[in-house]
């Protein structure tokens, strides 16, 4: 079973619908690192769905190519390629009809993994979601949402794929559960370091979840492919500054922490009257708490709560 | 006891010693149903639990396999449920009129058109339920890398069942129900006592209600039986 991360090449990748006007996908080429995120952003019309659904050839390539680990995907087999890969939807796409433990198994059960192992496995990746084990022998009509997509991100790692296609996992769900969903998923991957392809339409989704974004423009080509830091800081053109919005230097303060900062030395006893913030705290975040208080410096402190330095509202600035 | 015999005439059933209830013609007259429960009012059950379930089995068997074609190649879905309509509109007394001359006054006949009429409702529900799976799952069953056949026995068919299996309700309570008529080629099911008691000068009041209401209580059992089954069968569609 293929457990580690696989590096991913689009390499002149295109999709044509016949009768149709244009490309779907045109000839996109990049490469994702292995145990990368890579979000496939742009407006509707960009192909960004098109271009994660090449990969697992729900949708057949017109020409170019894409390759996993160096090997194209055309000389795969395609029910072991897909077998091979996670798949998470928008709609999740769970079975109705089966219990979540039974969804969970789902790909291990069609690569004969035995009974016991898919119940052992399907405990491990509930706690690793972050659902109460009862839920093994629930049906999914009888979870919220949120707690659905949990298991459909469960079920995709079930076989523990070197690779994750995530089609607008979050999209339909409401914002708070969304922000906490985001968080839990960049939590899991600290310690699973999979490749994911990550599709949305939502660029502060993007920018929070990639390692590497990648802009689509209509018509399927790729307008940047960046870090989030240097899309936000450095978009080559018209469109990216325009898709990525005008406050995008608030974003790409929100990729910082306070704690990266040179800090002046903590003040010895005066520092008291000033806002106290972990080093982890972002620059925007920080920034707002500074234009809320009417203050021009704060405290940032560690983990333990002792002074690390004062951090000026020049300094979060640049 | 012969002098009252002589004086009320006999009453169209003549068996010995009838009671005043009988003799009025009651509706509902105990001491002939227990008397003629073995030899009337069982017998023709059985024969009708017989039919039905011949009935509904082959025509089960038939609107399957039409179904897994008209599912699979979707150009033949319209003609062969517009067959089965055909089927279903044709009045059953008229079917038994063309079929006696070939399949004769028998079983046969009898089922050739039960099973006729079960078609229609089976066949729409099967494909029905088959195409009622949610288009998101087929996708994620696609995407995980179901072939084909596993798509359908592991996804499209169970999540059909709670439609088949409303279908073969339908069927077999409409099927109950028209094969009493069937007693008009063959003295056979619960039809036939509702046949007998209507040929009488006098309409045989109680055996008509027996046979009737044995027929109206045999439909609400298969209804109830096969709603236990359902939702033994499917915990799941009874969710969220």
């Amino acid at each position: 079973m293929p457990s580690a991360a696989a590096e991913l090449v689009f390499d002149e990748a295109t999709k044509v619908y016949p009768g149709r006007d244009g490309a779907a996908v045109d000839h996109l080429s990049l490469t994702v690192p292995a145990g990368e995120i890579c979000v496939l952003v742009g407006p509707s019309g960009g192909g960004k769905t098109t271009a994660l659904k090449l990969v697992n050839r729900l949708i057949p390539l017109s020409s170019g190519d894409i390759r996993i680990d160096g090997t194209s995907i055309l000389q795969l087999d395609l029910i072991e390629l897909r077998r091979s890969i996670g798949y998470v939807i928008q709609q999740v796409g769970l079975f109705p009809h089966i219990t979540i433990e039974g969804n969970i198994g789902t790909v291990p059960r069609l690569l004969g993994r035995p009974r016991s192992w898919i119940k052992t496995r399907s405990a491990e990746l509930l706690e690793l979601v972050g659902l109460d084990p009862s839920y093994a022998k629930r049906f999914p009509a009888q979870l919220s949402g949120g707690e659905r997509q949990r298991v459909g991100l469960a079920r995709a790692l079930a076989a523990n794929p070197s690779l994750m296609l995530m089609d607008e996992p979050f999209g339909a769900i409401d914002p708070i559960v969304r922000a906490r969903l985001q968080d839990e998923f960049l939590r899991l991957q600290q310690e699973l370091r999979k490749t994911v392809v990550f599709v949305t339409h939502d660029v502060d989704e993007a920018i929070k979840v990639g390692d590497r974004i990648a802009i689509l423009r209509e018509g399927g080509r790729l307008a940047q492919y960046d870090t989030p830091q240097r899309i936000l800081e450095q978009p080559v053109d018209d469109f990216v500054a325009d898709f990525v919005g005008r406050d995008r230097a608030l974003k790409a303060l929100s990729l910082r922490k306070v704690g990266d900062l040179k800090l002046a030395p903590p003040p010895t006893g005066a520092g008291d009257a000033l806002p106290r913030l972990s080093a982890e705290t972002n620059m925007r975040e920080a920034l707002a708490v500074l234009i809320a208080e009417g203050l021009d410096a704060l405290l940032v402190v560690g983990e333990d709560g002792s002074p690390l330095g004062v951090a000026t509202r020049e300094d979060l600035l640049g | 006891m012969n002098g009252l015999r002589a004086a009320g005439g006999p009453v169209i059933p003549n068996f010995g010693h009838p009671s005043a209830c009988i003799k009025h013609n009651g509706w509902l007259c105990t001491d002939w149903v227990r008397a003629h429960w073995g030899d009337t009012l069982q017998p023709a059950l059985l024969q009708h639990v017989y039919l039905t379930l011949i009935a509904v089995g082959i025509g089960f068997v038939i609107a399957f396999l039409l179904a897994l074609v008209g599912f699979r190649f979707r150009i033949f879905d319209a003609p062969l449920g517009a067959f089965t309509d055909f089927l279903y509109t044709i009045p059953s007394i008229a079917l038994y009129q063309l079929l006696v001359p070939v399949t004769g006054l028998t079983v046969t006949t009898i089922e050739i058109a039960l099973v006729s009429y079960t078609l229609f409702v089976l066949y729409r529900n099967i494909v029905a339920g088959l195409r009622g799976v949610p288009e998101e799952v087929l996708e994620s069953a696609r995407g995980m890398g179901f072939t084909r056949r596993q798509t359908f026995l592991r996804v499209e068919l169970p999540l059909a069942v709670p439609a088949i299996l409303a279908g073969v309700r339908l069927a077999t309570v409409a099927t109950i129900a028209i094969a009493t008529v069937a007693a008009i080629v063959l003295h056979y099911g619960l039809g036939a006592p509702i046949f007998d008691a209507l040929q009488d000068p006098d309409i045989f009041r109680t055996k008509l209600v027996t046979a009737g209401g044995l027929a109206i209580l045999l439909a609400l059992t298969a209804d109830g039986l096969l709603a236990l089954l359902q939702r033994a069968l499917t915990p799941w569609s009874r969710l969220g």
